[in-house]
């Protein structure tokens, strides 16, 4: 490893640290304001959770990382695609279907359900891609505007094909048979969504294409500048619908994990809000698939943690949701100031280096 | 320029959605645990799980908690805690708070509303000595430590259906839901029925404020206004609404028209606006608060119920409400349907007729 590349890897381990405290001191100060016991509040957050508490943080951060890299694969080309929650729910809903209907039998059933699951979310995330491309349509507009389109389908749909269990005032999907239910991993007495492999592959495929493909790099060099990627021939159009669907095609792997491993059908109580949480871990993680897994934990953490406060501690678990968005708002600026003290840093390098060069010049000369 | 703008509403639109996530509400209010007024008799600790909105929604968990503060006021529990929901929350959220209820001791634990069926269904098996109650639903009847306790809300509906149709002037009366789900469409079902009893022509508007698993059309006031506006102009003159918070936009809708509307869950007519109660012509009351009570005083006897408890019209378990006298000259008609539901010669559907 370089010397340039272990300052990078410091910079970013201390930009993180730095938004942490800095989100535990302002969270400190909210409660402070609002009257409630700061010691009992981080005493329960920063308990040691208990292998059930574990699996929790484990299962829902599956879920959270897999939202987070559907962002960060728009990210990486400077496209927001804040409809990663419609494309969930869209994907989701399609795949209790196909799983629920059972065409095929077990394993093959599950597998055929994962890929329209993935299908249907590229071809939700497209709609707003091609929009871009051809009419020019901000996506961040066209996401959010699926995103409200893509709950009123689902609702829709969801009571044309909805069952209900007698007595019961839920209704859902048909149930995913058992033989194609996805398993879990033994943690302790509990058990860990199987999908986390899943999700482990999509990790290292989104680390391989951007990073080890003419793909990934063509991406990374369209979000970093159009007139560049223009220049050195690559079609912009192609690359925003392209990314736009393969951000989709993860999103819609983001509620399969529940789906497979915990609900085995989509009813009216299917998590929401996915989406926008894999915002936040997607910036969190600065759109680095190690990093993502980090702030998807976190995420999760804080979630799990924060359940019981109001039962033990008497506070509202909205202080999560508090500091929640504060590590993001401190990690954006902790990033930037971060990256300019580097900068300054480089500078500063690139000036002594060319400092002893003068002074090295003028002996050449006299020599 | 275009990239800082972009950035801007995507921290706008994150932000949005982690408030949003978490509900306002006053934590501490929950922690009403060492209410001294009276010397505690019993040893029971409750555990009331809310659904979303928790105490203070002016609505259906807030009758859940008269009922509990009821059962404190009269020394039947001795200690109580509450927590309440997060909208769209995951279902390990819901099994965790049971569960933590459970391990600090509580006893019997109250689930309130149907989100909860799946996670009491789950952890009443992890916790065979801990009891449950829960609200709202009944799959859970042959668990031999979990208590349904459920409502016929559609003979209630039936009932202000009756009097909305009795004192129409347009024969045109509408309704707004708050969330289209089964458990609303009860409340849909039964007034439409009871409307077309007395005039099979009726006109009746239906409208719902949002979709699952969007549940913000229970606590969106100005949605509310606007539906029930949409149905004034369209020439009805009295809506129901079964939208909790929401309902207090159909109040302001129905003043403005100088029309009817119709409370849902408490009397409305007691709690709504002071400058919006004169058009509450009647509430269809679902009396969550007596369910609530009535199983915590069995369970402070010692007695833990199982299985399903219905509250219906024969136990005045739902009704309708009299306040402000606007239902006086129709009380006779209501109370022949009332009892003609209770003999069994009316049967009230409990799905709206497509």
């Amino acid at each position: 490893m370089t010397k340039a590349r272990l300052t990078a890897l410091g910079l970013g381990i201390a930009s993180a640290v730095l938004a942490l405290l800095a989100a535990f001191l302002i969270t400190s100060l909210v409660l402070l304001a609002a009257g409630d016991p700061v010691g009992d509040v981080w005493g329960q957050l920063l308990s040691w959770p208990e292998t059930r508490n574990w699996t929790n943080i484990v299962n829902n951060a599956t879920v959270l990382y897999l939202s987070g890299l559907a962002v960060a694969v728009g990210f990486r080309m400077n496209l927001f695609n804040i409809g990663v929650d419609g494309q969930y729910r869209v994907a989701a809903f399609t795949a209790a279907v196909v799983a629920g209907e059972a065409w095929l039998p077990g394993y093959l059933n599950t597998a055929l359900a994962i890929v329209c699951a993935m299908a249907v979310g590229a071809i939700w995330a497209g709609i707003a891609g091609v929009l871009r491309a051809t009419r020019g349509v901000s996506e961040v507009i066209s996401t959010i505007m699926l995103n409200f389109i893509a709950t009123g389908l689902v609702a829709y749909l969801l009571r044309q094909v909805a069952v209900r269990e007698e007595g019961s005032n839920q209704i859902g999907t048909k149930q995913i048979p058992e033989g194609s239910r996805i398993g879990g991993i033994p943690f302790g007495d509990y058990t860990i969504y199987g999908f986390i492999l899943i999700a482990a592959v999509a990790g290292f495929a989104f680390w391989f294409v951007l990073n080890r493909t003419r793909f990934g790099f063509d991406l990374r060099a369209t979000g970093r500048s159009t007139t560049a990627a223009v220049a050195s021939g690559i079609s912009v159009k192609k690359m925003t619908i392209a990314a736009m669907m393969i951000s989709g095609a993860v999103a819609g792997l983001v509620g399969l994990p529940i789906l497979f491993g915990d609900a085995y059908t989509y009813g009216s109580t299917f998590q929401s809000g996915l989406g926008f949480a894999g915002i936040a871990i997607a910036l969190l993680g600065r759109n680095n698939p190690i990093g993502i897994a980090f702030g998807a934990l976190l995420f999760a953490y804080l979630d799990e943690q924060s359940n019981p406060l109001q039962i033990l501690v008497g506070v509202s678990p909205d202080i999560v949701a508090i500091t929640q968005g504060v590590i993001v708002l401190t990690v954006v600026i902790s990033y930037e100031l971060v990256r300019r003290y580097g900068v300054r840093l480089e500078q500063r390098e690139v000036a002594r280096a060319l400092a002893t060069s003068r002074t090295d010049e003028p002996e050449e000369v006299k020599s | 320029m275009r990239r800082t703008t972009k950035f801007a509403a995507v921290l706008a639109a994150g932000i949005l959605a982690l408030s949003a996530c978490g509900s306002d509400s006053d934590g501490d209010n929950g922690s009403a645990s060492d209410d001294g007024s009276k010397a505690p008799t019993s040893d029971v600790k409750v555990g009331m799980a809310y659904d979303v909105g928790g105490r203070g929604d002016q609505s259906f968990n807030d009758s859940a908690a008269a009922g509990l503060d009821q059962a404190k006021e009269e020394g039947l529990i001795a200690e109580s805690q509450e927590s309440e929901a997060e909208d769209g929350e995951a279902e390990t959220a819901r099994e965790e708070r049971l569960r933590t209820f459970a391990d600090a001791g509580y006893d019997p634990i109250i689930a309130v509303g149907f989100a909860y069926a799946a996670s009491v269904g789950k952890v009443s098996k992890e916790y065979p000595d801990v009891h449950f109650a829960i609200i709202d639903d009944s799959s859970l009847a042959d668990s031999p430590n979990v208590a349904s306790l459920v409502f016929a809300e559609e003979q209630g509906s039936f009932l202000v259906g009756a009097a909305a149709a009795l004192k129409t002037e347009t024969d045109h009366i509408g309704f707004v839901g708050g969330v289209e789900t089964p458990l609303i469409q009860k409340f849909q079902a039964g007034y439409e029925a009871g409307a077309q009893a007395v005039n099979p022509d009726i006109k009746i508007d239906v409208k719902y404020l949002t979709q699952v698993p969007d549940f913000s059309g229970f606590a969106d006031p100005a949605k509310g206004k606007t539906a029930a506006q949409g149905m004034y102009d369209n020439g009805a003159d009295v809506v129901y609404h079964a939208a909790g918070g929401s309902g207090g936009g159909v109040f302001e809708a129905a003043s403005e028209a100088k029309a009817w509307a119709i409370g849902v869950d408490s009397d409305q007519y007691n709690t709504a606006d002071p400058s919006v109660k004169d058009v509450i012509l009647t509430s269809m009351l679902k009396n969550v608060n007596v369910a609530v009570y009535n199983y915590l005083k069995q369970v402070s006897g010692g007695d833990f119920p199982t299985g399903v408890t219905t509250y219906d019209l024969k136990v005045d378990g739902v009704g309708y409400s009299t306040s402000g006298g606007f239902v006086d000259d129709i009380t006779d008609q209501l109370d022949d349907y009332k009892q003609q539901i209770i003999d069994g010669e009316i049967t009230v559907p409990d799905k709206p007729a497509k």
